[in-house]
């Protein structure tokens, strides 16, 4: 039996609203132990409102931040999923509902005349990243809404040359975290993405922002280069809020691919506290599975 | 950290001068949330001459996005949450200079000409903890009036707030800028970070 188009609607519908007033447990307990370890005492106050604000988002119901994104998906669809009508209309369908359910405010515009579309779903919004699952007969879904705060911070992208030594890159994460300052909201995640090409390496960071905070690369080497970065950005002092403090970040997280002998691709993608995702697994026989734990990052 | 002080607004221009950055506010009364098209529109009444039709003189302002609903029983606030402070700044000398605002609540800080203003005048800059929404929206006890709605999403909101904050003071009335502060802090302490990364510049 293939997979109801109302079905995708109704799990994208919750897994939009469930990001925008669930935080992530592994998010949360970081910036639980960030708060716990903070010596600077008005970054620790920040980082408790932080704590007071998710838990009580989750507990009455309430968004955990104000901007309620542009709607944003990781879909990965089994090979052997059976599919009815169009997912990735179903997907905007599910996003518009749950802007007009919860109510949000829509942010989606036009970019050059700023109309808003009034829906929250536009030209390639929600903004969907689509894989496949070699043998699965089953859909997952990852919401992950982008927010403006974070997505402005400026985020940075550069195609190094393989004569650039490798400091150049590291440089480049610092420099672009310092110069972020408080604006991205931090603490904030740093995703990086390396090798591959310009358009894939955007992708790359963003996967490696939201990736769960307790999960280092499995490449030695690159995990190695992720406590690096982690350390220098947080001797920096920028602090919660760019206000001063032990904790600028909660997690540097690196994804890489191979890429062209001459180049060295990198993006990084500063994310905010707020870091929010909700994950779900639709299977062929109508049973949705909201996922929790590190299975394609469960809150 | 600094003091922690409950303030009610109107806030006179001693009650601004005694914070210093890193004391910790919360506030009751009333508050304005007040975008870019509301800042535009005041300073034009003041150039007029003219007066808003709320009370500016001596108020604290609120940097803010909210979904605010228009229902049969009045305004109903959805949520509500800081938005970036740095948009206002051009704006912001003339605002504070023109109608002794006492109080700016947002995020992120703002210049040195801003800075100025308040100095001057006897203003603070208070910062909420940016994207805490739920935490802020729960302090928010409802909305007097809207003001302006000709001017849309931009229009002004009078909001009726109780102990609102946590709110960090980040700017001062003495020509101190906790911004500026972290700021030169994090530029001296970056050529040994550069050093232990081995770049080198």
């Amino acid at each position: 039996m293939p997979i109801p188009e109302e079905l995708i609607k109704d799990t994208a519908s919750k897994l939009y609203e469930r990001a925008l007033k669930e935080l992530p447990g592994d998010v949360l307990e970081a910036l639980q132990r960030a708060h716990e370890r903070e010596t600077n005492a008005i970054a620790k106050g920040i980082l408790s409102a932080i704590v007071e604000n998710s838990k009580m988002a989750k507990e009455r119901d309430l968004l955990i931040c104000q901007d309620t994104c542009i709607p944003a998906y990781w879909v990965r669809i089994g090979t052997r999923a059976v599919l009815e009508g169009d997912p990735i209309k179903a997907i905007g369908e599910g996003s518009r509902r749950a802007t007009q359910r919860i109510p949000l405010i829509p942010h989606c515009v036009h970019p050059l005349t700023r109309a808003n579309t009034g829906t929250n779903v536009g030209i390639h919004v929600p903004v969907l990243h689509i894989d496949l699952l070699p043998g699965a007969d089953y859909v997952e879904l990852v919401a992950m809404p982008i927010g403006s705060g974070s997505e402005t911070a400026p985020s940075a992208l550069r195609i190094f040359s393989y004569a650039d030594p490798i400091w150049a890159v590291k440089k480049f994460v610092l420099d672009t975290v310092v110069e972020a300052g408080g604006k991205p909201c931090p603490p904030i995640i740093v995703g990086v993405g390396m090798g591959t090409s310009f358009d894939y390496v955007g992708w790359l960071a963003k996967m490696a922002a939201f990736r769960p905070l307790n999960m280092r690369n499995p490449d030695p080497e690159v995990g190695r280069m992720e406590e690096e970065l982690l350390n220098a950005i947080n001797g920096t002092g920028i602090g919660p809020m760019g206000m001063g403090g032990d904790t600028t970040a909660l997690a540097v997280n690196i994804e890489i691919g191979h890429t062209h002998t001459t180049e060295m691709p990198v993006a990084v993608k500063l994310l905010c506290w707020a870091a929010r995702r909700a994950s779900a697994r639709i299977y062929s026989d109508g049973g949705v599975e909201y996922l929790v734990g590190d299975g394609i990052w469960g809150t | 950290m600094g003091n922690v002080i409950r303030l009610e607004t109107p806030l006179s221009e001693g009650d601004a001068r005694a914070l210093r950055v890193g004391d910790v506010v919360y506030l009751t009364g009333t508050i304005y949330q007040i975008r870019l098209g509301g800042h535009l529109k005041a300073l034009e009444c003041a150039e007029k001459g003219e007066r808003p039709p709320f009370d500016l003189e001596g108020s604290v302002i609120y940097h803010a996005f909210s979904s605010i609903a228009r229902t049969d029983a009045g305004w109903k606030l959805n949520y509500i949450g800081a938005t970036t402070s740095a948009l206002l700044n051009k704006y912001e000398p003339p605002l504070i200079r023109g109608f002794k605002i006492r109080g700016i609540v947002g995020k992120g800080g703002m210049d040195r000409a801003t800075l100025e203003a308040m100095r001057e005048i006897g203003c603070v800059y208070l910062a909420q903890v940016g994207g805490a929404s739920a935490l802020y929206t729960s302090r928010v006890k409802g909305v007097h009036a809207a003001y302006w709605e000709e001017l849309g999403a931009e229009k002004v909101f009078a909001l009726r707030v109780e102990d609102f904050g946590p709110l960090h003071v980040g700017m001062d009335a003495h020509g101190n800028s906790l911004y500026e502060n972290v700021s030169s802090a994090v530029k001296s302490k970056l050529p040994e970070i550069y050093k232990a990364l081995k770049i080198v510049v």
